[in-house]
């Protein structure tokens, strides 16, 4: 067993890799569907964060509504769209490459409304097609508003099993990209104790400097490369320069709890002090829907399954069967066991902490691309959910982790069917409380006292 | 940079009604975690129960100040319950998750549009502390405390706030000298210990739960009063560790800890922001700009709590003996 935690590096790197060569290969084609849609360029990623101006022209607003107006594939230009609502009205006129957007001061309901008399000679509204039309600002600081255009096509109206499909699709995908997230934040608890409250700031973290290296001119694939590999790091230096001395110190779980907390906040407000409180876009933050018969998915959104199921089949297949994988799960099961026969304890744990890191990078990366948009506080938003996952499925267990998100991610999704967009993430909390009422081990949690 | 001008602001932290509130939603924590051990992280939910139901009770159903007073409370109670119920039998984490996550979907639902007429959904309610005027003792004029001087209305809102906190205060001290918050510490301490004695260990954490949560609603509705609005962005869970780190700052299983941890709290952010905002004013400072120093003021709450918890955990008035972790 001596030989075991010397094996830890090696392996984790190769799971490193493996992630990144993953994710490389699948963020090749969103290049080049980038360069194709090509003409939205309104909001290309520049390295300096635009500061917070006092709103005095309406394009400074912190939230805007947006789209982009195509007839036939063909970008419509020079069409006024009004945004009234919230005692604030606005006005746009779409640009050469059909694009708009309204800046609105706060998050709210607002009625859009494509000014007919102003479209081109031979492009109508689809039939069927609302306006003007009720947007509604779902927890993010941008909209969209869609308008249909083309003489004579028809708007189809989903039945409700179509619908349900789309939005248990989205879910899934949503689900998975949590879970990346919330298996580091399970793992992490499961081998130290510690609810890790800054998880959501590493979350944050593979955005924001995917935004600012992808801001450096660097191609998309190398940019996320980077970004991972700087969760990965920010995880590392955490463990060797806090938490291990806090271990060291035989500090409880409760105190480290609150240091973690006061981490969130510090490195939030970092992130704020040199990214600034705005939503940026990721390249190629805007890509075409693909249609299965009537069930459509954004291209964004079906990479970003595909790369989170490849990542967390990996994850699985290290943890169940390599060495590594099984001292880390010994680890989590009783440590002082684990380390009584042979195990590096602190050796797993740092690995554990550089693998949190490197999930919950990419998986800020990806719930960039899904909301869409970087913000500092995104991975505030996202740690009830993670929390929620984790309760769900079983505090320190991985694969409760998992399923736990995939539950989360999917309720969140469906429940907007019934539920408006901005209490999408009322449910998911409820669920969790509801949850713990009658199992409080969570789903796959082992029978024991939690009291 | 006025130097004076600096220091009289910092000094009127001390005294300021959103100090009161602080002090006294830490109180309330102070007797969830610091003398039951309860985790709670939700108590920015429980003042947005005392500013919303306060606000929503005077607008929508025009009622008298005290009565409103009595609806918050009575939401505080619920919600001490609908939390309690299903988490004070599991161990300290759940419960403090389960908390930020009942606080986050409380501002969820205060913020949704689809409540637009009764919560004001993201740009909040106000104009509801007309009653609580009404009430004001002082006649008009201005009134000189030496270092600063106030309005009939200012005053009126500062006395009646630490009014209002000096009598939880003595609240505290009774409960916890008495046979009951005995108990409450050995729950801290053990609580196996305790229910081997035979006493419901349950019932008095829910006690506990609800007078700590009672504490945070009145807090939540000092909070709004000065303003006389109610924006629900102010009631995240930023709010919550705020008043930790208040807690943490004067100690936690204390009376007047929290107080003067709220005190402090104010008071240095006060001085940071004058200091930094006047030395970005007269270009000492170049390299960052105003917003940016706001954020710095938050860093600086963050890395301040994490050294206190890591370095003096008792904080400035706590026993080491009494922490309600070991």
């Amino acid at each position: 067993m001596r030989t075991l935690p010397k094996l830890a590096r090696p392996i984790g790197m190769l799971a490193f890799l493996l992630a990144v060569f993953a994710s490389l290969l699948l963020s090749a084609p969103a290049v080049q569907a980038q360069t194709l849609a090509a003409p939205v360029s309104a909001s290309t990623p520049s390295p300096s964060p635009s500061p917070e101006s006092p709103a005095s022209t309406p394009d400074s607003f912190p939230n805007t509504i947006n789209g982009v107006l195509r007839n036939a594939g063909q970008p419509v230009a020079g069409v006024t769209i009004r945004a009234t609502g919230e005692g604030f009205s606005g006005e746009t006129v779409t640009s050469e490459t059909g694009a708009w957007t309204i800046g609105v001061p706060v998050q709210g309901t607002y009625q859009v409304e494509l000014d007919v008399t102003t479209l081109p000679e031979g492009v109508a509204l689809a039939e069927g097609a609302q306006n003007p039309r009720e947007v509604t600002f779902a927890n993010t600081s941008n909209a969209g508003a869609i308008f249909p255009l083309g003489e004579g096509i028809v708007v189809q109206s989903q039945s409700f099993g179509e619908l349900l499909a789309e939005r248990m699709l989205a879910g899934l995908s949503f689900g998975l990209l949590l879970a990346l997230a919330s298996v580091g934040l399970s793992l992490i608890f499961g081998t130290t104790g510690l609810t890790n409250f800054a998880h959501g700031e590493m979350v944050t973290l593979g955005a924001v400097l995917m935004f600012f290296l992808a801001g450096l001119g660097l191609p998309i694939w190398l940019a996320a490369a980077l970004a991972i590999v700087g969760g990965g790091l920010s995880g590392y230096i955490q463990d060797a320069g806090l938490w291990k001395p806090l271990r060291r110190r035989g500090s409880g779980i409760i105190p480290m709890m609150i240091v973690s907390i006061g981490l969130a906040l510090a490195a939030r407000y970092t992130i704020q002090l040199f990214f600034g409180g705005s939503t940026q876009q990721l390249p190629g933050a805007r890509s075409p829907q693909i249609e299965f018969g009537a069930v459509s998915i954004s291209q964004n959104t079906l990479q970003s399954l595909i790369i989170s199921t490849i990542v967390v089949l990996v994850v699985s297949f290290l943890l169940l069967k390599t060495r590594i994988g099984k001292a880390t799960r010994a680890v989590a099961d009783n440590p002082a066991l684990a380390s009584a026969s042979g195990i590096d304890v602190d050796r797993v744990i740092r690995l554990v902490w550089t693998v949190g890191g490197v999930l919950a990078a990419l998986g800020g990366i990806l719930w960039a691309y899904y909301r869409p948009g970087v913000t500092f506080n995104m991975g505030q938003q996202i740690l009830l959910l993670i929390f929620a996952a984790v309760v769900l499925g079983g505090l320190g267990t991985v694969f409760g982790a998992l399923l736990g998100s995939v539950i989360v991610g999917i309720f969140v999704e469906v429940s907007t069917i019934w539920l408006e967009a901005d209490l999408k993430f009322v449910g998911a909390l409820l669920i969790m409380i509801i949850v713990l009422l009658f199992r409080p081990q969570g789903i796959l949690g082992r029978r024991e006292r939690v009291g | 940079m006025d130097f004076l001008n600096i220091l009289t602001g910092a000094l009127g932290e001390i005294i300021s009604p959103t100090t009161a509130a602080y002090a006294l939603a830490a109180l309330g924590l102070a007797v969830h975690f610091g003398y039951s051990g309860l985790l709670n992280f939700g108590q920015a939910g429980f003042m947005a129960m005392g500013a919303y139901g306060f606000a929503i009770s005077t607008l929508t159903f025009n009622a008298p100040f005290w009565l409103a007073v009595l609806v918050a409370l009575a939401c505080s109670v619920g919600f001490a319950f609908l939390l309690g119920i299903p988490t004070l039998r599991l161990r300290a984490d759940y419960l403090s998750i389960v908390t930020i996550a009942a606080a986050e979907v409380v501002r969820y639902i205060v913020t949704t549009n689809s409540l637009t007429d009764i919560t004001g959904s993201a740009g909040g309610l106000n104009g509801f502390a007309d009653g609580f005027y009404a009430l004001n003792p002082f006649p008009e004029g201005t009134y000189n405390l030496g270092f600063i001087s106030l309005s009939a209305r200012d005053l009126w809102v500062r006395v009646a706030a630490w009014i209002v906190v000096a009598i939880c205060c003595v609240i505290v001290w009774l409960l916890m000298r008495s046979p009951w918050g005995r108990v409450l510490k050995g729950i801290r301490e053990d609580e196996n210990a305790v229910r081997s004695l035979g006493k419901n260990v349950y019932s008095y954490k829910m006690q506990a739960l609800v007078i700590g949560g009672v504490f945070g609603t009145l807090a939540g509705v000092l909070f709004t009063l000065p303003r006389s609005s109610v924006q629900p962005a102010n009631y995240g869970s930023e709010l919550t560790f705020f008043l930790w780190t208040c807690l943490l700052l004067g100690g936690m299983a204390t009376v007047l800890g929290p107080v003067i941890g709220a005190m402090l709290f104010w008071v240095v952010l006060s001085l940071t922001q004058g200091l930094l905002y006047g030395a970005i004013g007269a270009g000492y400072i170049t390299f960052i700009s105003i917003p940016q120093a706001g954020q710095l003021r938050y860093i600086m709450v963050g890395i301040a709590l994490m050294l206190l918890m890591i370095f003096r955990p008792q904080g400035v008035l706590g026993n080491k003996k009494e922490l309600a972790f070991s």
